[in-house]
């Protein structure tokens, strides 16, 4: 068995004759919290993505514990869980009917499926509300029962694609807590997105830098320090990626915004 | 199996919920059954074939399922519209329960709708010739909403947008509505006429139904159900290809 969880080799995707993602390479280690970040349209969700079986790559190769995600696609799901960047409830259920309903496509075992989504809804404080249509929350109550929803079942490796956007302090840290705590006492192996670069320092052990779909600097956080003569991830992250506003000049960025926009209205 | 029924359930709990759309999607249907069931009854029935509240009854009970069954499919892009499709689709189950589930809810509701569509009708005027002839039509009704519910979900893991289906439903689902002799008898039919409407699908399941309600078949019941499954088995799978493939 491979030491590592993820193994991402000369991965390029390619929407049209725009790189997405160019020819990345990277390795995520059993147990390790990783942390992937880059500007908008970067290409970390496009990345995301591919490990989970959402998109197939244009060229190179990837394996999730050891498997490739084009190929096996059912036993890598069964591996990971995610959180995704944008709402992927169903808003006529119940917030109840939700985690339920995720519980018995994640085989979660019938007698662990109502304590748990109980302990997780207390949790992230949604009890009260549980049986009100999911339509009916507000945005941070949306992304608090996503959230809570990806923690039902105990995965292998646990995607969370910019989890904290539009959460209040306090179920911030609800949820860096819980990460950490899962991964320390069930190992599992944490891959995160996120453009606030405390949390990534707080929370990973090492970090990917991505930027107009290559990988700019990977390393602990404490070698970007190093390497960039910064003393904050912040810093390094801005010395590696420029502070210019991606938009701007990005043309892959916007390209990849439209093309989510197309699915996404 | 679990996640088969748990997605079946979901589709039944969106039904139950949306008032509006259940009474809504009765409306045109019942028009036509009104419009044209009272409308052309005496001419009808002047040429010598019988009552056309009769004939034109399990013509708008297959017309209800039909655009429930690919408004169905089209639920699919609402949900990839709103995100719910990437939780099913990343779920470690085959994408083939997840469209199976999702199929089955789909021609439930279908086939729902299509009974309160035949209740409707019996309100109209509407009489079954016998009612020991109802569970052939239940078996037609489920049948139809199988064959188009497939179809709907082969074509909604095509299309991107909600543009896409306005194309869909002028270029396919009225064709397949008018060509299917819901309206006229499928007997003395010019020959291009005849064509289109056995190459239709739907002719086959007004036809198995009105075999079943009002003993007027004009390919014979048998030949309708063994046609309808058919273009199920080939829908299914042809729509159960198409969701594996879809890409997010």
């Amino acid at each position: 068995m491979s030491t590592n969880m993820i193994e991402v080799r000369n991965l390029t995707k390619t929407f049209g004759d725009v790189h997405a993602v160019n020819d990345i390479s990277f390795d995520v280690a059993r147990g390790e919290i990783f942390a992937f970040l880059g500007p908008n349209g970067a290409g970390k969700t496009t990345t995301i993505k591919m490990l989970t079986t959402l998109l197939r790559p244009t060229q190179g190769t990837l394996t999730l514990d050891g498997l490739d995600p084009a190929k096996h696609q059912n036993e890598v799901r069964q591996r990971f869980g995610i959180v995704f960047q944008d709402p992927s409830l169903d808003s006529e259920l119940t917030a109840w009917e939700n985690l339920q309903l995720h519980a018995v496509l994640y085989h979660v075992p019938r007698a662990a499926r109502q304590p748990r989504a109980e302990a997780l809804l207390k949790l992230f404080e949604l009890w009260e509300r549980r049986h009100d249509p999911v339509k009916q929350f507000s945005g941070g109550m949306k992304r608090r029962l996503e959230i809570a929803r990806g923690f039902l079942h105990t995965p292998k490796i646990l995607f969370l694609d910019e989890p904290t956007l539009g959460l209040d302090p306090q179920s911030r840290n609800q949820l860096w807590t819980h990460v950490k705590h899962l991964n320390q006492t069930e190992g599992v192996t944490v891959f995160l997105t996120t453009h606030y670069m405390d949390e990534a320092d707080r929370a990973a052990q090492r970090v990917g830098i991505i930027d107009h779909g290559r990988i700019v600097a990977q390393g602990t956080t404490q070698e970007l320090k190093e390497q960039t003569k910064t003393d904050s991830l912040e810093a390094a992250y801005l010395a590696l990626t420029g502070s210019s506003i991606r938009d701007e000049k990005a043309g892959a960025g916007e390209h990849l915004r439209q093309f989510a926009q197309m699915w996404r209205r | 199996m679990s996640a088969v029924y748990i997605l079946w359930l979901r589709e039944l709990k969106r039904y139950t919920r949306s008032r509006a759309q259940m009474i809504g999607s009765l409306g045109q249907p019942t028009l036509y059954l009104i419009a044209l069931g009272f409308g052309l009854g005496p001419t009808f029935q002047q040429a010598g074939n019988g009552s056309y509240l009769q004939f034109l009854a399990p013509g708008v009970v297959s017309m209800t399922i039909l655009f429930a069954s690919i408004f169905s499919g089209v639920g699919l892009l609402f949900d990839r519209q709103f995100g719910f499709l990437k939780e099913t689709l990343v779920a470690p189950v085959p994408r083939i329960q997840i469209m199976v589930g999702r199929t089955l809810g789909g021609a439930t509701v279908a086939t729902l709708q299509g009974t309160l569509m035949l209740i409707l009708s019996t309100i109209a005027g509407f009489r079954p010739h016998s009612l020991a002839a109802l569970p052939v039509a239940f078996l037609i009704m489920m049948l139809i909403a199988v064959v188009f519910c497939a179809l709907g979900t082969a074509i909604g893991s095509r299309l991107q947008d909600m543009q896409g289906f306005q194309l869909i439903m002028n270029l396919l689902v009225m064709p397949i509505f008018f060509m299917s002799g819901a309206l006229f008898p499928l007997g003395h039919l010019p020959t291009a006429l005849a064509v289109v409407t056995r190459l239709d699908p739907l002719s086959y399941g007004v036809d198995g139904l009105r075999g079943a309600l009002i003993a007027g078949s004009h390919f014979g019941v048998a030949t309708d159900i063994a046609v309808l499954a058919t273009m199920a088995m080939v829908f299914l799978a042809l729509g159960a290809y198409s969701f594996s493939r879809i890409e997010i």
